[in-house]
């Protein structure tokens, strides 16, 4: 089995959020990226196939230079190849044009992508992705099981869950649930080593089609104090509910 | 130039979401001055869109698409696009509409932007306002294509009523069946689910442990509400993954949201931001949701959320 594994450099989950360049783009100055955490559940649970099922798991990011620091991280969790489509990833369709080129052309029967990055939130990229190589679909996969041709997958539904199967090629846009949390990797020295002689490959992009684009951005205004209302008080909470939020 | 919705319904009731979709499209109708179409799949009461400024319903009734499949639904709804010509199409963002949208951007050669939370400005390109960084910004989206597709964060826009005659019209369209087998669907359909909740009740590690839940089930019980948890008590499987709320969880727009013992991790905050009324019932008043919140008790969950549970049982029986 291959695998490619579409990978987004995003910043951490507790970074703060500022803009820059008139509030057109958003400013990395001290800000720590990580690999994607829907993406990286997704990596674990590639390295599951390759080492219980046998298969090559490589990666794949759009993005310029700075996101390769990721990208070795990935190799020393144990991808074995890397590719970086050199571009500025700026809009949905533009990135799911440039992976579904790299996926036709290494013939993969698996990609796994995660359900959405943890920055623009966005969620389109996977999808997008499926329908340009013709490959079968299944978004918020929480469960990913692959026998020779044949896949089964658990996908989140609005209150429940649901069962699937298809036959590869297949996309999933994946989440925590691939794997747990505990099941995640550190890389460790040997792998830290590995990954600097693993190859990253870099490829030229196919387009520069956009047809969404971020023009600014902006902070939602701030927020007023807390009513505190004390615990022997429960009457005057249910009061502010129904009267002043009209909530209840 | 015309508009387009995808109008979801749940056992063949539309749901509130495709009203809420209906309401936001008619609105950008009447600014372009111009219709709204909707398309239903296996829906009863397709008329009562009208009430939302739903001009016509192509309404398909077919037993193959009794169970959602992206592929086929897919594809007839992009086949409604061509029937009603519309170059706009607005969809909610449940998760079967975050399912398809995708994949019917690539067939309509349309742009795409989800997680929409405003109408639309068209003096300077088409242009919607996101939300972006898990409700931590929003951004300005341009939308340089022909054919335009929305994705409508839930609640972000409410219910507006605008009463026309919905004209109903049989619609069957040839689709591809779908390559992907529905196995089996476990869904609890007496429980109202987080998207679609107005009320969202949520606990974290300040409960102690899972077997304190039932006083959280029971405060959900009176407010019809669903209920969900923080990350780490889903991570230690107190709960199940699908009520974890937050950055890498599910987000959370409802009307109320009230968070017992849950101290406010950022990513946590992040995700319920979009909720409108927010509750905090906390032991430690140093907890940094006390800061995102609109009101709060410091106080023991295992003390105040069972008063609460009997105070509005007395409320709900004295309003009903």
């Amino acid at each position: 089995m291959k695998i490619l594994v579409c990978i987004s450099h995003v910043p951490d989950t507790t970074s703060k959020i500022n803009f820059t360049d008139n509030d057109s783009a958003f400013d990395t100055n001290g800000v720590q990226f990580i690999i994607n955490p829907n993406d990286e559940f997704g990596l674990t649970r590639a390295m599951w196939f390759k080492e219980k099922q046998g298969a090559s798991v490589d990666i794949v990011t759009v993005g310029e230079k700075d996101v390769e620091p990721t990208m070795r991280k990935c190799l020393a969790i144990g991808a074995d190849k890397a590719i970086r489509v050199d571009a500025k990833p700026n809009d949905a369709f533009q990135v799911a044009k440039e992976l579904a080129d790299v996926a036709k052309n290494g013939d993969y029967n698996l990609i796994i992508a995660g359900r959405e990055s943890i920055d623009y939130n966005g969620g389109m990229v996977p999808g997008m992705l499926a329908k340009l190589i013709g490959a079968h679909f299944i978004n918020t996969c929480v469960s990913l099981e692959i026998d020779g041709d044949n896949a089964t997958a658990v996908r989140e539904i609005d209150g429940g869950k649901e069962t699937l199967s298809c036959k590869l090629p297949l996309v999933i846009g994946g989440q925590k649930g691939l794997v747990e949390e505990k099941d995640l990797r550190i890389p460790n020295m040997r792998g830290i080593m590995m990954a600097r002689k693993k190859p990253l490959e870099v490829k030229t992009p196919i387009s520069d089609e956009t047809k969404v684009s971020f023009k600014t951005f902006s902070k939602p205004a701030p927020k007023g104090e807390v009513k505190l209302i004390s615990a022997d008080n429960i009457d005057e909470l249910i009061n502010l509910l129904h009267n002043e939020a009209k909530a209840i | 130039m015309s508009l387009l919705i995808y109008a979801e319904s749940e056992q063949g009731k539309i749901k509130k979401m495709a009203y809420e979709v209906a309401s936001y499209a008619s609105s950008i109708a009447k600014q372009m001055g111009t219709d709204v179409t909707a398309v239903t799949i296996n829906a009863e009461n397709p008329e009562t869109l009208g009430q939302y400024g739903v001009n016509k319903v192509l309404n398909v009734k077919d037993s193959n698409l009794n169970t959602f499949n992206e592929e086929s639904y897919v594809s007839v709804i992009a086949k409604a696009a061509d029937e009603s010509g519309a170059n706009i199409l607005v969809v909610s963002q449940s998760a079967n509409a975050k399912y398809l949208a995708p994949g019917l951007s690539i067939e309509l050669e349309a742009g795409y932007a989800s997680n929409v939370v405003a109408l639309p400005q068209t003096e300077d390109g088409f242009t919607v306002k996101r939300n972006v960084f898990t409700n931590k910004a929003f951004g300005i989206a341009e939308i340089n294509t022909n054919n335009k597709i929305i994705g409508l964060s839930n609640n972000a826009y409410g219910l507006h009523e605008n009463p026309v005659t919905a004209e109903i019209v049989d619609f069957s369209p040839e689709f591809e069946n779908s390559g992907i087998e529905v196995e089996s669907v476990d869904k609890n359909t007496d429980k109202v689910s987080i998207a679609d909740a107005e009320v969202v009740v949520s606990a974290g590690r300040g409960l102690k442990g899972p077997e304190n839940w039932e006083m959280v089930e029971d405060l959900a019980d009176v407010l019809g509400a669903a209920t969900a948890c923080s990350k780490p008590v889903s991570d230690m499987g107190w709960r199940p993954h699908g009520e974890h709320v937050g950055q890498t969880g599910k987000p959370v727009a409802s009307n109320l949201y009230i968070a017992i013992g849950i101290s406010g991790a950022i990513q946590h905050l992040a995700g319920i931001n979009a909720s409108k009324t927010k509750v905090v019932i906390n032991t430690d008043e140093e907890a940094p949701f006390f800061k995102a919140a609109d009101y709060g008790i410091v106080g023991d969950a295992f003390e105040v959320v069972p008063q609460l549970i009997e105070k509005l049982k007395e409320f709900k029986a004295a309003n009903a």
